[in-house]
């Protein structure tokens, strides 16, 4: 009995040097497999503007599409673009749909006990935004003012620390009705993420709705597979040129109206 | 997987709830008061009133009746603005609360309205009693007390369905659940406690209704 766990344990280990093995094998072959075939698939939003949407065209645009382009012309290959939606990006990554993901993406521990992360391409933002003609310079500015924001988002819960304790805070249900209540004038400011609030900007441009105050930043970072360190360096490598260059900036002055601002490595 | 149920965490709030309570309770009873006068002005006007009066009441009647309690309360809070009347959420709850009691109460009240025999009618009128007497005193009490039970169900109804309007932040129960929810993660224990809370309501709401509608509106 003793013998036959010692054997199974040993047959266990086995089983997991090989898979490490393989694993190791697998990294040099995702940039190999990358040169080879002169393309690489990179996994992008359709579904969030400014971020990436489709325009009307029917063709991807964005942040995220400009930023793929950038990093398949900086390593020399084809493009080829795999739309994703938040829930799916990460099972793409795993399962290898996708070489890289490039889809607003947020580092949190939970994604980074499964997949790796490059340094930061662009600013992701929560913040206050109101309308040019309300004088907003500080939290105290708030004071006795009405902000919709969306019942238990992470701006919500920014908001609740930050603001006076007069400030009538109208939680909705969803962003859609966040964004209806505030574009209706039910709410003087609105609480949301630079996407969201962009998008709502771009659509309904009579509100001279514009940045007010910053809650909170959660940059986006490019996916890499587990393991895939030569992929990664490569990556870092892009991301890093492209910082000092000023490109990072020009796609975040591009997409979101300011500079791409102190990004984390 | 074995779920462990932590209702500490959302008994603590009970300040949240109570508040909750106390707007669920306060849109039913503007609902039920204004509500069933609404209700029964609207009854009067589909029978007796002009042609003009009787086609726009059918017309509110139907149209309350016939599309979902939160898209009109949604075409109160988010449409109304465009014609720039704009209203705090809770006022827009009050008015599409009433509304919405109004047009089942008109129909339920003209079932019972239509049941009092001609004969008792015309017993009225020839003791000298004015159209407005005759209504209320002689047609009113026995259709409402046969309609009763239809009226408390719909009373009830429109209390749950109050839930609705903390999706325009208004802080009734359901608003309190859902915000004590995504602050804890309890979800669960959070809709227990709301689903035991809205029951509690309406069994006492339910036997309220039942004492009182006998005592104060049409006698036992």
């Amino acid at each position: 009995m003793m013998l036959s766990k010692r054997k199974f344990i040993l047959a266990l280990a086995g089983a997991a040097g090989m898979m490490l093995a393989g694993a190791s094998a697998h990294a040099q072959s995702a940039l190999d497999d990358i040169v080879k075939t002169k393309t690489i698939k990179i996994a992008i939003p359709t579904d969030y503007p400014p971020y990436g949407f489709v325009g009307l065209d029917m063709k991807p645009q964005g942040l995220d599409i400009d930023m793929a382009s950038l990093v398949a012309s900086k390593m020399g290959v084809k493009l080829e673009l795999v739309p994703v939606t938040s829930a799916n990006r990460i099972p793409a990554l795993q399962t290898h749909k996708a070489d890289l993901v490039i889809s607003s993406l947020g580092k949190n521990a939970e994604r980074e006990a499964v997949i790796d992360f490059s340094h930061a391409y662009a600013p992701f933002f929560q913040a206050v935004f109101a309308p040019a003609s309300l004088p907003v310079k500080s939290w105290a500015d708030l004071s006795g003012k009405t902000v919709g924001v969306t019942r238990g988002a992470m701006e919500d819960q920014e908001l609740t620390k930050v603001a006076p304790t007069d400030v009538q805070i109208r939680r909705f249900e969803d962003h859609n009705a966040t964004i209806a209540a505030f574009v209706a004038g039910q709410t003087q400011l609105v609480a949301t993420s630079s996407a969201v609030a962009d998008n709502m900007i771009r659509k309904n441009p009579q509100l001279a709705a514009e940045f007010k105050l910053l809650l909170k930043e959660s940059p986006c970072f490019i996916g890499v597979a587990k393991g895939e360190s030569a992929l990664m360096a490569k990556v870092n490598e892009i991301i890093l040129a492209a910082k000092n260059s000023g490109e990072l900036d020009a796609l975040s002055k591009k997409w979101l109206g300011r500079a791409a601002g102190d990004l984390p490595l | 997987m074995r779920i462990q149920l932590d209702f500490a965490a959302v008994l603590s709030q009970w300040p949240l709830l109570l508040n909750g309570i106390a707007w669920t309770i306060a849109l039913t009873t503007v609902a039920t008061l204004i509500g069933m006068l609404l209700g029964i002005l609207c009854a009067q006007m589909r029978a007796k009133g002009p042609v003009a009066v009787r086609f726009g009441v059918g017309a509110y009647i139907e149209l309350i009746r016939n599309t979902p309690f939160i898209v009109q309360l949604f075409f109160i809070f988010f449409g109304l603005p465009v014609a720039g009347v704009r209203l705090s959420p809770e006022t827009a709850a009050f008015i599409a609360i009433v509304l919405n009691l109004g047009a089942y109460a008109a129909e339920i009240v003209r079932a019972g309205v239509e049941a009092t025999p001609r004969g008792q009618i015309e017993a009225a009128v020839s003791l000298a009693l004015t159209p407005f007497q005759v209504f209320t005193r002689v047609v009113l009490p026995p259709a409402l007390k046969k309609v009763w039970p239809a009226t408390v169900s719909q009373i009830v109804i429109v209390m749950l369905g109050s839930s609705v309007c903390g999706q325009i932040s208004v802080p009734e129960l359901s608003y309190a659940a859902n915000l004590i929810q995504s602050n804890n993660f309890r979800a669960f224990e959070s809709f227990i406690v709301a689903a035991l809370l809205y029951l509690a309501l309406s069994v006492v709401l339910r036997k309220f209704l039942n004492w009182a509608g006998p005592r104060l509106l049409f006698g036992r």
